[in-house]
């Protein structure tokens, strides 16, 4: 049993909650990087005294910041993001084909298994590596040029690539999503890409069933079964029981399948979280009730989970790297909402409690359990 | 001496002073100020300018004398007030966001 530590990304710089392993008592920190966005926190499976941060502001762009003390002290490291090579175009949002220009970092994903090496999802998409500790970064160019990016387009958060998931089982293979191109996979450390978007459908592109151009909001996976994904796309749950080759909708019951986050019990590999939204023009949860669903079934048959949490009058928005769940053997799941409450379940989902409900909006939401 | 003010958010980033002190060559250029700025505070680096194209940042604005500098050439003399040392080079985040 150990400490917990929940790192949470706002619009107004980053806290961090902790707690012990009951999670019934929270201490919350003073704000990092005061004023900063911080689209993502994040810490090191390897190293969990190792955290990355990446602060931005538009007026002096992107920064990265790295703990190696669990977040007492943060020293600044590389900010380069020069895209390799001549990076060419993609489409805008009226088709016209459109400069690849870097805009911030969207997701940080520390290595398993290396505690220098980390990876970033950046806007316009592309996903840099770093083997040192984040001083330099280095894009992996196969993704953006393998052959289907000039036609990628922007989702209405911008051209983002926002979810990276490595394989634990395989160091080799990784996948990541990007609005709205859709999910991609790598078998080979990254060197060579290829879609993997077969099942989803999109209304509102030429082709709804293309091979691109689907905006996939967030993938999850249980790390003891590698083939098996669970997506949040912009409309529809989806899965795929072959490493993402085929999707199958999972959305069953669910009041609206229209959601930002998705993710996956520590312990049950068959157990699922979305949090639905009302629809792509009205980003709150429908009926003004904030609900998590879960599914135990690993999709289409979901209950709500309301205890603890505002069943009237609530209008806020959860996004898409805002939830997420510790490993102690009680699972505790957390979510942070554009209203600035981050709720904590400590019992897999049963009973919501805020830990805090006047941060800035948040960005981000990650869980460290510490031994 | 040249004397330069920063942003709050750079100044918490650098870390620094409100007012930054630089001993450089005579007759030089804003192009020559950004990059003493940024070899003596590496956490700087791509703040101001783009790292890629060394192009100033569209909402970074720079101020000495009551002149907007913003839009001079990077490689053209600074003023000789901010040379002299009379007045700071003032480095501003543009007014934005409401």
């Amino acid at each position: 049993m150990g400490d917990v530590r929940v790192l949470v990304g706002t619009r107004k710089g980053a806290f961090i909650l902790t707690s012990d392993e009951r999670r019934r008592s929270w201490d919350v920190s003073e704000p990092h990087f005061p004023g900063w966005e911080v689209y993502h926190i994040t810490a090191s499976p390897v190293d969990p005294q190792r955290l990355y941060a990446a602060p931005s502001t538009g007026w002096f762009g992107q920064v990265i910041q790295r703990s190696d003390d669990g977040g007492k002290s943060w020293q600044p490291v590389g900010n380069d993001f020069t895209y390799a090579g001549v990076p060419g175009t993609h489409q805008w949002y009226d088709g016209t084909p459109h400069p690849w220009e870097f805009a911030r970092v969207w997701h940080l994903e520390p290595s398993l298994t290396e505690r220098d090496t980390v990876y970033a999802g950046v806007e316009d998409a592309a996903l840099f590596r770093s083997i040192d500790g984040g001083q330099s970064w280095q894009e992996l160019r196969g993704l953006r040029e393998h052959g289907s990016g000039p036609h990628w387009q922007p989702g209405a958060g911008g051209m983002c690539l926002h979810t990276i998931i490595l394989d634990p089982q395989n160091a080799q293979r990784m996948f990541v999503a990007i609005s709205a191109a859709g999910v991609f996979r790598t078998e080979d450390g990254g060197t060579s890409w290829q879609p993997v978007n077969q099942g989803l459908l999109s209304d509102g592109i030429p082709s709804p069933a293309a091979e691109v151009g689907h905006c996939v909001h967030n993938l999850a996976m249980h790390p003891s079964r590698p083939q098996t994904l669970f997506m949040q796309k912009h409309w529809d749950v989806m899965r795929s029981d072959d490493g993402g080759d085929q999707w199958t909708e999972v959305s069953g019951n669910l009041p609206s399948d229209f959601g930002f986050p998705i993710g996956v019990h520590a312990h049950e590999p068959d157990t699922v979280y979305v949090i639905p939204i009302t629809s792509d023009s009205h980003h709150y949860p429908p009926d003004g009730k904030l609900r998590v669903y879960r599914s135990r079934t690993g999709g289409s048959s979901w209950e709500p989970l309301t205890n603890g949490l505002p069943q009237q009058h609530c209008y806020v928005n959860v996004f898409r790297d805002a939830m997420a769940i510790d490993t102690l053997p009680e699972c505790g799941v957390y979510f942070g909402t554009t209203g600035g409450q981050v709720y904590a379940s400590a019992d897999s989902g049963d009973h919501w409690d805020a830990i805090v409900r006047d941060l800035p909006a948040v960005l981000s939401v990650e869980v460290q359990t510490l031994t | 001496m040249i004397r330069v003010i920063l942003p709050a958010h750079l100044r918490q980033l650098a870390p620094c002073e409100h007012e930054i002190h630089l001993e450089l060559a005579a007759a030089t250029t804003q192009r020559a100020l950004i990059d003493a700025i940024e070899q003596r505070y590496p956490a700087l680096r791509g703040t101001m300018r783009d790292p890629g194209t060394g192009i100033r940042r569209p909402f970074v604005r720079f101020f000495a004398s009551e002149q907007d500098l913003s839009h001079d050439l990077p490689d053209n003399p600074l003023p000789d007030a901010v040379l002299d040392g009379s007045q700071p080079f003032r480095v501003v985040g543009a007014m934005a966001g409401g």
